[in-house]
């Protein structure tokens, strides 16, 4: 494996509060790993900071050992790398296949061709596969303001995966969903990934979530990395279970 | 490709019809729709921009610089074609959009309609003290010939003049109803929902908006050109704030979601007020102001939003309006 994702040093904070405390982190291609750590340890700020909508005070985010650092999102998004939000971040007054419609064609369709139709035979063909591998055919033509809060999370995702990125943020894409759905909606997320070669990082307090779907996981507290391992190794780390996951391993 | 086809078929067979009303109708209501339909292409630019959530309160800033390009054309370069005239003023509004659109395009909501207002404002007060472009008086214009063809009598000139309007308005929607639904038309409808997510799927808001606003510029350059040639008149008031205020008005009245209801509007706008001015004539604006407070209680979406009511529940897949959302 080679390493897609490499963070130098990073360094952010809001006033006092030290968001994120010399983050160093090599990530290789192919890996999932899972971000665990209390509200305010830094993860967000971490997500926010690779993709473009947070400017470090120090250090440095290299992609393919390119210097991406400080980059608006778009010019991230055209790098490779895309992400899912904690509260979705929809279209709401259209329609989810618009959504998709939209999250399929812009990165494709630039400068004169961009006047293309939104709806051609190629494109359509692809929202259905699309709209089959995240098992959202059923609400293809409603607004998503009448959508319920797992088809949004599943939206929001399915947007991000388009156009094959090379690395996947997914923050917190269990929160907000019922205990008992949570699993079946990691199935749907993970198994609409697999192929996708993707390297995927994902945001997430359910530590049983963490556990099934996470190949190496980094524990953040108080916006430094305390542990990064194996899940069973970081889940039964002292410090992380003081800090983060309050002794349930 | 079909749907491109299928647009411009539709827009042949409008032109047509047109061609034929305008025949039979009286030569007052040629000349009242002629001028709708030029006040229509400003309208059709503002319903471009509210799209992208954006209400510009200063089209009339373009709306002049393509009356003003036109007439000076005719009177000091001795153009007299309209088509030539046309494409002055569209000229006129992609020059002055394109400066424009960089300065305005990080601007939401109330700033950049006052900003759009501002700038018309200032064009107005210039205009007035410029006395070679004919100071507060404005310029006077003669009628114009069409590829060679100059009609002798005034009726014939009004209704070559309602022809090519007519031709110019129905290719202008048109293109705009293929801009509204290709990929780049989608991309203001997206931005007004969700900036933070549009820019995280690779788009330029900046530039999103930086466009529409062009092409708002251009449509209101060549809406302004066709007054001009409507009126045989241009002054400064065509950039002062309350004829930027009757785009806006009409713009409402039409909704977003329909590139006809903007026309429709617009004839239906100038009969409200041709005939209100006769029969009420010194309060025809308060019968405006009832008219657009019964479309915004009773048709928030606009007229064109009654195609989208009468259509079956199943079929209703165009954007709601801000204020029906959840």
């Amino acid at each position: 494996m080679t390493a897609l994702l490499e963070t130098i040093g990073l360094q952010k904070s809001f006033g006092a509060v030290v968001a994120a405390n010399d983050i160093s982190v090599v990530v290789q291609s192919g890996q999932k790993l899972g971000l665990i750590g209390n509200n305010g340890a830094g993860k967000t700020t971490f997500v926010n900071i690779v993709t473009g909508h947070l400017k470090p005070d120090a250090g440095r985010v290299m992609l393919d050992g390119e210097n991406i650092t400080g980059l608006p999102p778009r010019q991230v998004r055209r790098n490779g790398v895309s992400r899912s939000f904690q509260i979705p971040q929809l279209f709401i007054s259209m329609t989810l296949e618009q959504n998709l419609l939209m999250a399929l064609a812009i990165l494709r369709e630039e400068g004169l061709s961009s006047w293309r139709p939104a709806r051609s035979d190629a494109r359509m063909a692809e929202l259905d596969d699309l709209l089959g591998r995240f098992r959202l055919r059923q609400y293809r033509g409603q607004t998503i303001a009448v959508l319920p809060g797992g088809v949004r999370k599943l939206v929001d995702i399915a947007m991000a995966v388009t156009h094959q990125p090379k690395l996947l943020l997914l923050d917190e894409p269990t929160s907000g969903v019922a205990v008992e759905e949570k699993f079946p909606l990691m199935d749907v997320i993970m198994q609409a990934i697999e192929g996708s070669g993707a390297t995927v990082l994902f945001v997430e307090h359910d530590m049983d979530i963490v556990g099934r779907y996470a190949d190496r996981v980094l524990a953040f507290y108080a916006g430094r990395i305390i542990a990064d391992g194996e899940p069973a190794a970081v889940l039964s780390n002292e410090e992380v279970q003081r800090y983060v996951t309050g002794g349930a391993a | 490709m079909a749907a491109v086809v299928g647009t411009f078929a539709t827009a042949l067979i409008a032109f047509v019809v047109l061609a034929l009303a305008g025949f039979a109708a009286p030569n007052w209501l040629v000349l009242v729709a002629t001028l709708a339909f030029s006040k229509g292409l400003v309208a059709l630019g503002i319903v471009a921009l509210m799209r992208g959530g954006l209400i510009s309160f200063g089209q009339g800033t373009f709306y002049c610089a393509g009356a003003y390009a036109a007439g000076l054309a005719m009177r000091s370069l001795g153009i007299g074609d309209a088509a030539m005239l046309v494409v002055l003023g569209a000229i006129a509004g992609l020059i002055l959009g394109v400066i424009i659109a960089p300065l305005l395009a990080g601007y939401r909501g109330i700033f950049f309609a006052t900003l759009t207002l501002a700038l018309s404002m200032i064009v107005y007060g210039i205009l007035n003290k410029t006395y070679s472009l004919g100071g507060s008086d404005g310029l006077n214009l003669h009628a114009p010939g069409f590829f060679g063809y100059r009609p002798a009598r005034s009726q014939d000139a009004s209704y070559a003049l309602f022809l090519f309007t007519s031709f110019v308005t129905v290719a202008a929607a048109a293109l705009c109803r293929i801009h509204f639904d290709s990929v780049r038309g989608l991309l203001p409808l997206a931005a007004r929902d969700n900036e933070i997510r549009l820019e995280y799927l690779g788009a330029s808001v900046r530039w999103v908006n930086g466009i529409n606003f062009v092409i708002a510029a251009v449509l209101a350059g060549i809406g302004g050109a066709l007054s001009a040639l409507s009126l045989g008149h241009i002054d400064p008031d065509f950039a002062f704030w309350t004829t930027s205020g009757e785009f806006v008005f009409l713009a409402i009245l039409s909704g977003y979601v329909s590139v006809t209801a903007v026309f429709v509007a617009a004839i239906l706008l100038e009969l409200v007020r041709s005939f209100s001015s006769q029969y009420f004539p010194n309060t025809w604006q308060g019968a405006l102001g009832v008219f657009l407070l019964l479309i915004i209680l009773f048709l928030p979406g606009g007229l064109g939003s009654l195609a989208l009511r009468l259509r079956p529940s199943g079929a209703k897949s165009a954007p709601v309006p801000a204020e029906k959302r959840e």
